[in-house]
């Protein structure tokens, strides 16, 4: 398949494999954070930690977003969902996730609240379309990918006059969080690693452009590079940090210029900046609150808000405090370190939230990480 | 994801290796049929730039050849990527 097909190939990789190999200086770590819960899924897919030298050392980012959403906020949604004539609409992800007291989505549905598993933000219209004497609920979640397709949905609805469709709304933004991370005195708090560069996300890129990691590169000293989400696409990216490392460079480069531009893409932010304004602080699975990191639907579209709609208060949560997914999100840890990985918990029985998304750290190296770690 | 047809102003159908699906074109400008697409839960995000595709692949095919003649004639079997 065209512009696929390019991007793993094995040959391809092997030589980008040998640069890298030859111009790692072995007198140095290289300690790169991909944020993107993607490229956490295809670091471990396709084995690129192999392929790598001892002393580049990959760090898995917070960009999974089911693997953010604090436990909190999903417990509101199942309350959402539990309430009389509603129907929950939600990607499917979201539906196995912990929320406290061992509830989750599933578990509400089991017990006869209408939970429906969306694939798109249109499927949750036609619900609404198809169900006027009902109240649908969108649960959104995600990155600024996910944030265009709601916005468009409540636009929708605002203009067919569709008074039973709502939005919970999680969605949140990336550059808060790697500023969250990159923080020192923030970071000195919680514990964290040290990091030499930034493999930028590829869809999030996309939408926002290059234009916002700027302000990273210049600030904190820090590379980055936005990478495509295939294999090709990562290990060029490693490529091109360990250039800007060894020349002592901190630029933002662009690997997938076949889709990501400086301004990202108009159309889908103007779309959100019409819907959407920043809400004053969002708290964040282990990156705590971060001031002005998430979206809230304008007054305007007040009528589309389900926290507004709903009064739906929220109640802060731990969530499980064995599981350790707060500081594997800041790339503190490593699942391994945490002690239920694997025996407790799988992601046939996650405890927590890094264990369900197949974009999670936990659920990445559960399925193709762990196997190599035991025969090292 | 390669777009077959548009199907309204603002949905059309793309294809991935034979599976055929209906997304919304709604946040991509002027799409048309034989686009490539980014696509993301049922939306097209970008469109693929052909050019910037090529230019990328260029630079590819010129990559780590000589990196890896070198650990081959070096026989530096544990130490090269496989
Ligand atoms: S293995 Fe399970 S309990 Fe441990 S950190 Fe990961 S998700 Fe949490």
């Amino acid at each position: 398949m065209k512009h696929l097909d390019e991007y793993r190939d094995a040959e391809t990789a092997r030589r980008l494999a040998a640069s890298i190999h030859r111009e790692a200086d072995t007198d140095r770590r290289y300690r790169l954070m991909e944020f993107c819960g993607g490229h956490t899924h295809a670091i471990f897919r396709y084995g690129i930690e192999d392929l790598l030298p001892a002393n580049i050392e990959m760090v898995h980012g917070p960009g999974c977003p089911v693997c953010v959403l604090p436990t909190g906020r999903l417990d509101m949604a199942i309350r959402l969902a539990k309430r009389d004539g509603v129907i929950l609409a939600s990607y499917g992800d979201m539906l196995r996730v912990p929320g406290s007291k061992g509830q989750s989505l599933m578990k509400a549905k089991a017990d006869g609240a209408d939970i429906r598993m969306v694939y798109s933000t249109l499927d949750a219209l036609k619900l609404a379309e198809a169900n006027p004497g009902r109240e649908v609920i969108f649960f959104a979640i995600g990155f600024e990918t996910t944030t265009p397709p709601t916005a468009l949905a409540i636009e929708a609805a605002a203009k067919a006059k569709l008074g039973n469709f709502s939005v919970f709304c999680n969605h949140v933004l990336t550059p808060s969080a790697i500023a969250a991370i990159l923080e020192a005195p923030a970071v000195r708090d919680l514990g964290a690693v040290e990091i030499d560069g930034f493999l930028g996300p590829a869809h999030v890129s996309v939408v926002i452009g290059s234009q916002p990691y700027e302000f990273f590169a210049e600030e904190y000293r820090k590379p980055v590079a936005i990478s495509g989400f295939e294999p090709i696409d990562i290990l060029q990216s490693i490529l091109m940090l360990v250039r800007q490392l060894n020349e002592g460079r901190a630029e933002v480069e662009n690997q997938y210029i076949r889709a990501v531009t400086r301004d990202g893409n108009l159309r889908a932010k103007q779309a959100v900046s019409r819907i959407f304004e920043l809400r004053r602080d969002f708290e964040w699975r282990g990156l705590g609150h971060i001031p002005y990191s998430a979206l809230r639907l304008k007054d305007a579209y007040a009528a589309f808000d389900a926290e507004r709609r709903f009064d739906e208060p929220y109640i802060a949560s731990e969530g499980n405090k064995a599981c350790a997914c707060p500081a594997i999100l800041r790339g503190a840890k490593k699942p391994t370190d945490c002690r239920l990985f694997g025996s407790v918990c799988t992601p046939e029985t996650p405890l927590g939230s890094c264990m369900v998304s197949s974009e999670g750290a936990c659920a990445a190296y559960y399925s193709y990480g762990r196997m190599r770690e035991r025969t090292q | 994801m390669k777009i077959v047809a548009l199907t309204g102003p603002e949905t059309a159908k793309v294809s991935l290796g034979g599976i055929v699906k209906e997304i919304s074109i709604a946040l991509i400008d002027d799409p048309k049929p034989g686009d490539y697409v980014v696509l993301h839960v049922g939306y097209a995000l970008a469109r693929i730039d052909e050019a910037e595709a090529e230019r990328t692949l260029a630079l590819l095919a010129a990559e780590g050849s000589d990196a890896l003649a070198e650990f081959s004639a070096a026989g530096e079997a544990t130490e090269a990527p496989p």
